[in-house]
């Protein structure tokens, strides 16, 4: 593990001005477990929206269950609203192939048919495998295929990056 | 490869087959029990349907009558997307004379990825899990006297679920242990999740010796055996697993160990009372009890779905 020269909290600024232009009226965020739930936790909370953001895991549509098998640890998926109609706005920390997004949009829908659905990432590495694209995302970075990036917070809530 | 010393785990000590309790890992009990908590919530969305055995064949082979483990397997294996198979074993060419081994042989040629197997016969899902494919799983729904796993392990959410933690509990297993595979599998997972203080209650004739050497406390009283316990799990009087005289009477055995408002008034206030069913009113229990604000019973059925899919979904994402 080392640290990236990548700046989590100057890059949740920009990702909080984004997602600012982006959310409109019914609209809900919703956070992929589990760096993308601390990140919609967190903007819920800088943008005052009303209710409560979701969050969502990818363990029970992923398509690499047959060799994966399942996550151990993941929490379960929590949409405390009604997701018929709702403009959902899925938050991620970091986007690489786009296999977890697809199978979060299938697993959004075995609660209902959201309105729109878009995406924002903290940080988009390329290699994407699926057409996804994200409406809004703070940094493009390029790193080998092999290794993983992802978000981690400290105990006083402020984020980093951790590379392995 | 499968681990030397237990059939159930591969070398990385991940579940491949579920046939005993017994042998299992802390760690892993309480990932089936956490995954089942996820899958509970699946049984609440619009869809309750999971796509993680799609393309799977499950093929339900029930050479004992059953119908509530029968149907929530099967009701189990169709929420994970899987195609359910419910073989009637017993007008089925088993009775044509077909060995055990001969079937599975066949049925696996029919692309079979999963046997969940109930059997008279003690070992008989072992057998199986050492003669079938690679590739296939093995899910023990029972078996003789010996083990009933999945039934510990629902047994099991549901404690959890009502009281959090296992570690100062007093659990209280009442009736016909000597032929209960549900008590045994209780009793072994009871165990390993730490539940100090376990206590077999009933006659001498229907409470084996040898439950000592596994930490069990034995008694023949009942209201000893209630007496501020946390949890009161009442087993079904097995007549049909009895030969000869192990009791005087269905009346006699509710006298001395039915579990009535009154004996259930020893436990603690907030105990709660589990039936693996199905239940034998006014025998093992009476009615009040049995309907009562601390019985559980009818919350364990629901809770046993999502501990199979639970238990089935791990297994079919683990390769030998």
């Amino acid at each position: 593990m080392s640290a990236l020269p990548l700046d989590a909290e100057a890059l949740y600024g920009d990702l909080l001005v984004g997602v600012r232009a982006l959310v409109q009226p019914g609209s809900v965020l919703v956070g992929i477990w589990r760096g993308g739930a601390w990140l919609a936790e967190r903007l819920h909370r800088d943008l005052q929206l009303s209710g409560e953001h979701g969050v969502i895991t990818s363990a029970l549509h992923r398509d690499d269950f047959s060799s994966r098998g399942l996550a151990a640890s993941a929490d379960p998926t929590r949409l405390p609203f009604e997701v018929e109609g709702r403009h959902i706005v899925l938050v991620d920390d970091v986007l690489f192939t786009g296999r977890t997004i697809r199978a979060v949009i299938n697993e959004l829908y075995d609660f209902g048919r959201p309105e729109s659905v878009a995406l924002v990432v903290l940080v988009d590495r390329g290699g994407r495998e699926l057409p996804i694209c994200a409406a809004c995302s703070a940094a493009r970075v390029t790193l080998p295929a092999g290794q993983r990036l992802r978000l981690a917070r400290a105990t006083d809530g402020r984020f980093s990056f951790e590379l392995r | 490869m499968l681990a030397r010393n237990n059939p159930q785990l591969n070398r990385h000590e991940e579940l491949i087959h579920l046939l005993s309790i017994e042998g299992l890992p802390r760690a892993v009990l309480h990932h089936i029990l956490d995954t089942a908590g996820t899958f509970l919530s699946v049984n609440e969305r619009e869809v309750k349907k999971v796509p993680l055995l799609r393309g799977k064949s499950v093929f339900n082979l029930f050479f004992e009558n059953s119908t509530r483990t029968r149907t929530t397997f099967e009701i189990a294996a169709k929420r994970l997307s899987a195609d359910v198979i419910n073989l009637d074993i017993a007008r089925s060419s088993t009775a044509k004379g077909e060995s055990l081994l001969d079937t599975i042989a066949n049925l696996s040629a029919m692309h079979a990825d999963m046997f969940v197997v109930r059997h008279g016969e003690s070992g008989a899902p072992y057998l199986i899990a050492q003669h079938c494919a690679p590739h296939v799983h093995v899910v023990n729904a029972g078996d003789g006297r010996h083990a009933h796993p999945t039934q510990g392990l629902l047994d099991m959410y549901t404690i959890r679920h009502y009281k959090r933690d296992f570690r100062n509990l007093t659990v209280a297993v009442v009736g016909d242990i000597v032929h209960s595979r549900v008590a045994r599998s209780d009793i072994h997972a009871l165990t390993t999740l730490g539940v100090p203080e376990i206590r077999a209650v009933g006659p001498k004739t229907l409470v084996p010796g040898d439950l000592k050497e596994m930490g069990v406390q034995v008694c023949h009283d009942m209201s000893e055996g209630i007496r501020d316990a946390d949890v009161i799990i009442m087993l079904r009087l097995q007549n049909e697993r009895m030969s000869g005289a192990m009791l005087p009477s269905a009346g006699e055995f509710f006298k001395t160990y039915g579990l009535t408002a009154e004996k259930l008034a020893l436990a603690k206030p907030d105990a709660i009372v589990m039936h693996p069913g199905p239940i034998n009113r006014g025998v093992e229990i009476d009615s009040a009890v049995a309907d009562g604000t601390q019985s559980v019973i009818l919350p364990q059925v629901t809770f046993g779905i999502a501990v199979r899919m639970a238990v089935m979904s791990i297994i079919a994402g683990n390769t030998p």
